[in-house]
């Protein structure tokens, strides 16, 4: 049997679906939710690059650099938000976290 | 036959550690999951002929944003097990929601044909050239303007983690360049006469 386009496909969707679930079981814990968006898109990337590949076309693997880069952003500056919660209140539950002012 | 060996080992794998990504109880473990997971996506990049991609993500992931994650979560002093409380509570209806997009995205995944007319870059057309100078070929020439903007959001993003992050401690002890340069010889040094055999009044 080849692996072929809907193989990746059905891996990506799998893929992502256990990242929609750490978001809303784990929506507390903002570190572990960074993580499931980190999850949800590497499955954008797998679909991205298994299309570019099975269909020819590189741009969506030039999109993907993109995607990783917006991600990489996305995490930094999600990281340096939670330290400067941690240090300002001593903790990180996500529910407490509705002042961002100060 | 033996592609797909390799194919379901990976996916498996990508599959199970992204499972313990969400569900580890302590977080260093659910980062130590993650980096296992970008292995594995790595892997699947490398099977569908990607490579490039796949170095960049182990590099970039593996290297830099787990790395990141790894940090934080060691840094800060928190109780994690307090912030699993809602876990039981809210997993039916998580595994309901992402259960009805499963559903959804491989009903599209398996419904889904290719169409044979579809267009194909110049950088591809190609085989004899392998996929990192193609991608190169598309990146410096046709897409030159967003992997411009790819740098200034990064270079944004810098800057506003340090911006974030960086406090002015009152209570250290730091030099201060200005009133280095500023002090003059006299306010220091005084110079006197000595007379033989009488010494120096201080």
């Amino acid at each position: 049997m080849m692996i072929g386009l809907s193989h990746f496909l059905v891996v990506a969707a799998i893929l992502f679906s256990i990242g929609v679930i750490g978001i809303i079981v784990n929506r507390r814990n903002i570190i572990v939710l960074l993580m499931s968006i980190e999850l949800i898109l590497l499955a954008v990337n797998i679909n991205f690059v298994a299309f570019s590949v099975y269909q020819h076309n590189l741009i969506g693997q030039v999109f993907t650099m993109i995607v990783l880069t917006v991600a990489a952003a996305e995490t930094a500056i999600g990281l340096a938000i939670l330290v400067v919660t941690f240090r300002n209140r001593g903790d990180i539950a996500v529910e407490h976290v509705n002042r961002m002012k100060g | 036959m033996m592609t797909s060996i390799i194919f379901y080992l990976f996916s498996a794998v990508l599959l199970a550690s992204a499972v313990m990504v969400i569900t580890a109880r302590n977080p260093v473990y659910a980062v130590l999951f993650l980096i296992l997971c970008f292995f594995n996506g790595a892997g699947l990049f490398l099977l569908m002929g990607a490579e490039f991609l796949a170095f960049i993500l182990l590099i970039v992931y593996v290297g830099a944003v787990a790395v990141l994650f790894l940090f934080v979560v060691m840094m800060l002093d928190v109780n994690f097990p307090a912030l699993r409380q809602g876990f039981r509570r809210y997993l039916p209806v998580g595994g309901a929601v992402a259960l009805v997009l499963l559903a959804q995205l491989v009903l599209v995944a398996s419904a889904w044909v290719v169409d044979p007319n579809v267009l194909t870059t110049a950088g591809t057309a190609g085989a004899a050239i392998d996929n990192t100078r193609a991608l190169g070929r598309v990146l410096y020439t046709d897409y030159f303007y967003p992997f411009q903007v790819c740098g200034l959001i990064l270079l944004v993003a810098m800057t506003g983690a340090i911006v974030l992050t960086l406090r002015e401690r009152k209570d250290a002890l730091r030099q201060k360049p200005c009133r280095q340069v500023n002090k003059l010889a006299s306010d220091i040094v005084e110079i006197k006469k000595v007379t033989t055999g009488q010494g120096v009044e201080i």
